[in-house]
């Protein structure tokens, strides 16, 4: 039993034995929320440097690397700065929904936290239908772009908010399908399962070429569905100012911000579980210290998250039609087709196991 | 990509919006008023005037060494060019002789200063197509020829090079090293150009057959430079009515007859490979002598109207002079690029989407002072 395991164990024996069993219960979840919003927090702000790095890297630039170590601190004080910043916003928007908006999406993405298997035991809340738990809250942040957009009384919001709509419901859709045919081999949508029948071989080594194809596809989607370039139709800087949330400033602009980028790694965690074996180690190299398999998750999903970034900074922006016509013309078609390719491969036996 | 009509059975509305004057896609104080029915464009009315500064105006009270200094702020990223323009117009009012020197040089910085402007409205039109990384692309190569410039004349954006009757200053005597230099360095650097956005499938999808220009409207609607030539309209001044050293040299005018938006783009493209080869052809037998003949101190005009065009990177600039025989010129009118490149879009961007336009407008290259003066 390593050491990080028992010290969660002593403060829930601790707890047990100070209170009653229910307000325990309750006094665990509250710690349990507060170590994912740190978490939450961290990897926001982290993310947020690495994009600005890894952006100078493809621009010839430096980038931020003057605040702390190579510019460790920058987005902390970038943070701070918002956090004093005057709370705008027009006199004939929606206020309650303008103000609702930012929490809708930055719930979404910290719900949406909570069920990765960063190790076996480093998992908050391991249910049986983990996947779908996942799309259905990843799903709520449109809503509170759709609100921003609409409630904030500006029309370029509101384009942008539309446009987000579309988006995203098309390519939720093929963010499903993609997860579904790996489900076929897996024959479980519990997280912590798919994972067990990874030890075996990576889902993406097991399916082999649809698995590649829904690979491809997934991320694809997934790039769309957080709105990040180039499907950033939603905040398009050259064409709608900055789309939803043009009348955000201060916080309420950091929370839609930081959820960009959280959904962001939740949309690579999702990959690194579904297609690269979640905390499982290339080859079984550090099976004997499962603590590693923090670390192997991380580096999985900060490959594809660099992935993302380097589509976010090398292609041009489709256009709306066109966007539309990626998904229902070719990413759906033959996603149908890859599911039924799949299920013959599961159904045959051509999987590849070890 | 076919599009198909839809004929729908809700009730959709027009709405008004405004696009600019501070907007990131209208590069400067354009202000767009844009009628739309959803992402469709119905309508679309340029408002001008928000950094008009009189300049035709003030001509009229300047002598004729000072115009040239106003020039500069008009398209700013041509300013040699503009300069060269209002330097010619003198000269030929006046019958100068001008030295060979001058001419060679004023060729070479008037290419340089093409390539330098067709740099960053590649930059930037990446990034109006959401490439955010041509800017810096851009950016590098043309920091290169603003420092040759700067080595030259002490300065980098507004250069006032030229005076009427030859060169402000002869050539700093690193000038054709760092030059051919240049060259060197930017024929590896335009197929890069080429590896990032021309043959990016994203952008072609967004630039063939968007914002399609026939060759009748082209030379009705009076436009020049890249935008009538990828409508197949020949319509250089170097070629048709060359000036300064241009009659020496052989290049050809980049035509294309798409009139779309990814024809503009390869015109401009391929626009930097001629400069380039201009230039090539002039920087090893830059003549000997002087670099400015003398004039006096106050030039008057004959009486009579004058008028010179040369092809600044966005299209034909005409200066048109009707002199008094007095210091200054009775009226002073500039025949811009941009503004009757502007008078097009609303006739190539309607029916197209909203991203259709910022790509249009981007490849119009429109410089908001040369418009609005």
């Amino acid at each position: 039993m390593n050491s990080a395991l028992s010290i969660t164990k002593n403060i829930h024996d601790w707890l047990f034995s100070i209170m009653p069993e229910t307000a325990a219960s309750i006094a665990e979840m509250v710690l349990i929320a507060l170590v994912y919003l740190g978490i939450f927090a961290i990897a926001g702000l982290f993310l947020v440097l690495l994009e600005r790095r890894v952006a100078a890297w493809f621009q010839l630039r430096i980038g931020p690397n003057r605040v702390g170590f190579q510019g460790l601190l920058q987005t902390m004080a970038d943070a701070i700065k918002l956090l004093s910043k005057e709370l705008t916003g027009t006199s004939k928007a929606d206020k309650f929904l303008y103000n609702l908006a930012p929490y809708f999406v930055i719930i979404s993405s910290l719900m949406a936290l909570s069920v990765f298997p960063f190790t076996k035991e480093f998992q908050a809340f391991d249910i049986n239908i983990g996947l779908f738990f996942l799309i259905a809250v990843s799903s709520i942040g449109v809503i509170g772009i759709l609100l921003g957009g609409w409630s904030s009384n500006n029309k370029f919001a509101m384009i942008g908010a539309m446009r987000s709509g579309v988006q995203t419901i098309s390519y939720e859709l093929s963010i499903g399908l993609s997860l579904l045919t790996m489900v076929l081999i897996t024959g479980s949508l519990q997280l912590s399962e798919i994972v067990e029948v990874q030890k075996s071989g990576w889902l993406i080594v097991q399916g082999h070429i649809p698995a590649i194809i829904a690979f491809m596809i997934y991320m694809i989607a997934g790039t769309a569905e957080t709105n990040r370039a180039p499907f950033d139709m939603v905040e398009a800087e050259s064409e709608l100012g900055a789309g939803f949330h043009t009348e955000y400033s201060g916080m309420k602009f950091a929370y839609f911000f930081l959820a960009e980028f959280i959904n962001m790694f939740i949309i690579a965690a999702i990959a690194t579980t579904v297609f690269f074996g979640a905390w499982l180690s290339p080859f079984g190299i550090t099976e004997s210290i499962p603590m590693l398999g923090v670390f192997w998750f991380l580096l999985k999903a900060l490959i594809l998250v660099f992935l993302m970034m380097w589509f976010r900074w090398t292609f041009p922006r489709l256009r709306i039609d066109q966007l539309l016509t990626l998904e229902w013309k070719y990413l759906l078609p033959l996603n149908l087709a890859n599911i039924v390719i799949m299920a013959l491969l599961v159904w045959l036996n051509l999987t590849i196991s070890f | 990509m076919e599009t198909t009509t839809l004929t729908s059975n809700f009730k959709s509305e027009e709405y008004f919006i405004n696009m600019g004057p501070q907007h990131p896609a209208t590069h400067g104080v354009l202000r767009l008023l844009l009628t739309i029915d959803g992402e469709i464009i119905k309508k679309v009315e340029p408002d001008l005037g928000y950094i008009h500064r009189s300049i035709e105006k003030m001509c009229e009270r300047d002598s004729y060494q000072q115009i040239v200094h106003l020039t500069d702020r008009m398209d700013y990223l041509s300013a040699n060019i503009n300069n060269e323009a209002v330097c010619l117009t003198v000269e030929n009012a006046l019958q100068l002789e001008i030295p060979d020197r001058v001419k060679v040089i004023r060729t070479i910085i008037g290419e340089l200063t093409r390539i330098s402007s067709h740099c960053l409205w590649w930059g930037v039109m990446g990034m109006d197509v959401g490439a955010l990384t041509t800017y810096f692309y851009g950016f590098r190569d043309r920091e290169l020829l603003n420092d040759i410039f700067e080595e030259t004349c002490g300065a980098r954006l507004t250069m006032n090079y030229n005076v009427p009757g030859g060169l402000m200053f002869d050539i700093h005597p690193n000038f054709v090293k760092r030059v051919k230099e240049f060259i060197t360095h930017f024929k590896t650097k335009l197929p890069e150009y080429d590896r990032l956005l021309t043959d990016n499938i994203i952008f072609q999808k967004r630039a063939i057959g968007v914002g399609v220009l026939s060759k009748e409207d082209a030379i009705s609607y009076g436009a020049s430079g890249p935008v009538g030539r990828a409508s197949g309209y020949s319509c250089d001044v170097r070629k048709h009515h060359p000036y300064s050293a241009l009659d020496k040299v052989t290049f050809n005018e980049a035509l294309r007859t798409e009139g779309d938006t990814y024809a503009r783009y390869l015109v401009r493209i391929q626009e930097m490979w001629e400069s380039m080869s201009i230039v090539e052809q002039l920087i090893d037998n830059i003549p000997e002598g002087e670099h400015r003949v003398a004039t006096n101190a106050v030039i008057k005009l004959p009486k009579g109207e004058y008028y010179q065009k040369v092809e600044t990177a966005r299209g034909e600039l005409g200066v048109y002079v009707i002199s008094t025989g007095t210091k200054s010129p009775y009226r002073l009118k500039f025949r811009s690029p941009g503004f009757s490149n502007l008078s097009l879009l609303n006739h190539i961007a309607v029916g197209g989407k909203i991203g259709d336009l910022v790509a249009t407008m981007a490849t119009l290259d429109l410089v908001i002072p040369d418009i609005d003066r």
